[in-house]
């Protein structure tokens, strides 16, 4: 039942995206200054028919339908109703339905909150839009049917993946699909300014909140994902250089890089054929992920969602998006001619992409290296972290500079005296860390210069924080958080990296062991029945000998029933200034359990760091409409 | 012209990147180790986890067949699989035991041995792992069995058990 009216309801989706396409072909060619009010209406049902299917997917889920084949592979009566909820996004399925329902959303916003600018182009993005809404829709249904239904119906389900079954990831494919998919937007759009000849300026204007809506989601979308893996996947770290992970980097450079380049358009009119690329690479990059991801075609922690005969679709769309783009690009590009004066905030901003240009490239290559190898020579090889920390660290410190001095810099031509100012306490940060090196030495070269950069960054901030509040500038807020929030992220890092203890052993019930000053005492273990896994709870008493402070950790292994599966808990206890981490897993047949035990410090402010990047970008959008 | 060019350049660029991408997902990607068996081993030069001894691939020349046992104190399924590294070397004469210790402490590995018997002959060092990666390991326990030529007649991934011990013993016969 539920299932057909999911699929009425995703093939009207599909007919109102042709209507739309046509309809607002034919008004392209009528000389009225305003859209037709019949393109509205099918907007508005187009959105409405795509939000009810996913609730219909989701009413599926919570009554645990298995008639419909995604609900019996991915959900299990026996779970709690939070995650029967979020199961339906937790598979691959439902995912492309939520995907869609974002295509949709920002097709209908783009719509109806754009109405100043100019009509042809909005036509025009509308029509790529559902271009784009067909594509997927299409795949979706030949593929990748959430309505699928099954007889005779099952008693029962398979239930979610155990790892799966976690708050923060229940959070995190939203965010990140309204950070990815939203670039879809500005995908169209730019496609449209080409093709309309709506250029500059105003298409500046036309896409800087899309922008910025889906870089704060990124943002979160991304820290939300390394928070579950520190806390679920009990591996003590927050970031792998796991090929998913990467994947989700790729699109936020480009991004971050068009953040930038979209001030320069809007204040200086210029670099419009760079927004444009920006604008199409972020989109293709976004969808090159999925494509990474879905198909299998690289092993990771996401690999639970692999086909690849949903590679092959995804690969025919992709190239059919690029090349339309390229083709487009090339036909339409004008001649622009840059003059920039060598110490304007432009030169920097520029100077921000060629970085963001060069972090995306290394991560790139080091993402897609391993498949080139694969098909050429047949080698199986993986790239890890000391690739990027070889390539990245050295280049973080100038990237920290220029974000220092960038934003003191003003458009068009800056003072000299206010650069050299900068510099002077630059050069003086320089001195000290290499005297700080000479002598103690204790970190590493560039590790010292990181943090010295990264402090010089946070200070900076912060004096700039207390005179844009003295003279009343909040347009400056938003950059001023953001840099803040990432200089601090270098620096909490660079901490956590260089004092963290980690050190793994054997432990048997009773016994103690003392290192690094912490002594641990295995106290007990008990087991607990729950509503779908049964846990095996370890009792840890970790006394702090420098400080005689004594705290309690209870590591757990879960046996889940649906499906059978061990999962690690991690007991994490979090404190201001570090985080004591203990995992314990079972040794079989002896009654020895192997314990990880770390010290982290910092670990919260990792997170609060992140968050206060994302923090910028919203402060920027509520300043943003209290002006209108 | 030079607009030409740098057109031809990305499209190429473009067009190699999907067609790769394309051959990436026709390849077979689960792991297999068809390509290992039939090659040899090559130099290698590790160190006991006992004392100063160094051992290379000349000295597994003098074995008539070696097993090469990669191991960790801290993985439970190699605690699983030894008892029957016990069982092979006590059984068949002709055969001798390299351990590999991969990323592991010295002393938590010679607790180890103490605890479940040591099988090997040689017990050798890999405190970061980079030794096993060379010999093509991609996750423990692994093993390889080498004859007198230093020719892969087999390698086992994951624990060996009864069944994969009685191939052994088919093999070496």
């Amino acid at each position: 039942m539920l299932s057909n009216i999911g699929s009425i309801l995703i093939l009207s989706v599909l007919s109102l995206s042709l209507l739309i396409i046509y309809n607002s072909y034919l008004d392209l060619k009528n000389n009225n200054q305003l859209i037709k009010k019949s393109i509205y209406s099918l907007s508005l049902f187009q959105i409405t028919f795509t939000i009810l299917s996913f609730f219909t997917l989701i009413v599926g889920f919570i009554y645990s339908d298995f008639s419909i084949i995604n609900v019996y592979e991915n959900s299990h009566s026996e779970k709690p109703l939070f995650y029967k909820i979020a199961g339906s996004w937790g598979n691959h399925e439902g995912s492309l339905l939520l995907w869609i329902n974002i295509l949709v959303l920002f097709s209908y916003l783009f719509l109806i909150f754009n109405h100043k600018h100019n009509k042809k182009f909005r036509l025009y993005t509308l029509i790529f839009q559902n271009f784009l809404i067909l594509g997927f829709i299409i795949f979706l249904l030949i593929n990748s049917n959430p309505f699928s239904s099954i007889y005779p119906v099952p008693l029962d389900g398979l239930g979610l993946n155990p790892i799966l079954q976690d708050p923060a990831l229940a959070i995190h494919p939203p965010l990140l699909y309204i950070g990815f998919v939203g670039c879809s937007i500005y995908f169209s759009a730019a496609i449209a300014s080409m093709l309309s000849e709506y250029s500059g300026k105003q298409f500046a204007l036309a896409i800087k909140s899309w922008v910025q809506i889906s870089w704060v989601f990124q943002t979160l979308g991304i820290t939300v994902g390394s928070i579950w893996a520190y806390y679920e996947l009990g591996w003590g770290g927050f970031w792998f250089w796991d090929p998913v992970e990467n994947a989700s980097l790729l699109p936020w450079f480009a991004i971050s890089a068009l953040m930038h380049s979209v001030m320069v358009l809007e204040k200086r009119n210029t670099l419009y054929e760079w927004v444009i690329i920006l604008c199409l690479l972020t989109f293709i990059l976004s969808v090159t992920g999925t494509f990474l991801v879905r198909s299998g075609i690289l092993n990771s922690v996401h690999t639970f969602a692999n086909d690849p005969s949903r590679g092959l679709y995804i690969l025919l769309f992709l190239s059919l998006m690029v090349f339309t783009s390229l083709i487009i690009f090339f036909k339409k590009r004008k001649k622009e001619i840059y003059s920039f004066k060598s110490s304007s905030k432009e030169t920097f901003i520029l100077a921000n992409n060629w970085f963001m240009v060069f972090f995306l490239a290394t991560v790139l290559i080091g993402t897609i290296y391993p498949i080139f190898l694969d098909v050429i020579t047949g080698a199986k090889v993986s790239v890890g972290p000391p690739f990027y920390n070889t390539v990245i660290i050295p280049l973080v410190i100038p990237f920290l500079l220029l974000m220092t001095f960038g934003p003191q810099s003003s458009w068009i031509k800056s003072k000299k005296k206010t650069l050299y100012k900068t510099f002077y306490i630059l050069l003086g940060a320089f001195i000290i860390n290499s005297t700080l090196f000479y002598f103690f030495g204790s970190f590493g070269f560039y590790s010292n210069l990181i943090l010295i950069t990264a402090t010089f960054l946070i200070l900076h901030s912060v004096i700039d924080a207390k005179k844009s509040i003295k003279n009343r500038k909040t347009f400056e807020y938003p950059r001023i958080i953001s840099h803040l929030g990432f200089g601090m992220l270098v620096f909490f890092i660079g901490i956590n990296h260089h004092h963290s203890i980690e050190t793994d052993f054997n432990l048997k019930v009773g016994e103690t062991k003392i290192l690094y000053g912490y002594e641990l005492f295995f106290e007990n273990i008990t087991i607990e029945p729950n509503k779908n896994y049964k846990s095996i709870i370890g009792d840890f008493k970790i006394t702090d000998l420098k400080k005689n402070y004594t705290q309690y950790l209870n590591p757990e292994i879960r046996v889940y029933t649906n499906p059978e599966t061990l999962t690690y808990e991690a007991a994490i206890k979090s404190k201001i200034s570090s985080d004591l981490y203990l995992t314990m897993s079972n040794v079989t047949r002896s009654d020895f359990y192997n314990i990880k035990f770390q010290n982290k410090p910092f670990m919260i402010w990792i997170w609060i760091s992140a968050f206060t990047i994302a923090l910028g970008g919203f402060v920027q959008l509520i300043l943003k409409k209290n002006e209108k | 012209m030079k607009n030409k060019f740098s057109k031809i350049i990305i499209f190429g660029f473009v067009i190699s990147f999907l067609s790769i991408f394309w051959l990436g997902l026709k390849k077979d990607n689960s792991y297999n180790t068809k390509d290992l068996i039939g090659g040899k081993i090559t130099n290698f030069q590790l160190r006991s986890i006992y004392n100063s001894d160094l051992i290379t691939e000349e000295n597994l020349k003098k074995n008539q067949f070696t097993l090469i046992n990669f191991f960790a104190s801290w993985c439970a399924p190699c605690r699983l699989e030894h008892k029957y590294l016990v069982k092979l070397v006590n059984q068949k004469k002709n055969i001798k035991i390299l351990g590999i210790n991969f990323k592991d402490k010295k002393n938590n590995a010679k607790t180890f041995l103490n605890e479940l018997g040591d099988p090997y002959y040689f017990v050798a060092e890999d405190t970061d792992g980079k030794a096993s990666i060379l010999f093509g390991i991609y996750g423990i326990p692994e093993s390889i069995l080498i004859d007198k030529e230093l020719t892969v007649i087999k390698k086992i991934i994951g624990p060996i058990d009864q069944e994969k011990l009685e191939e052994i013993f088919r093999l070496i016969k």
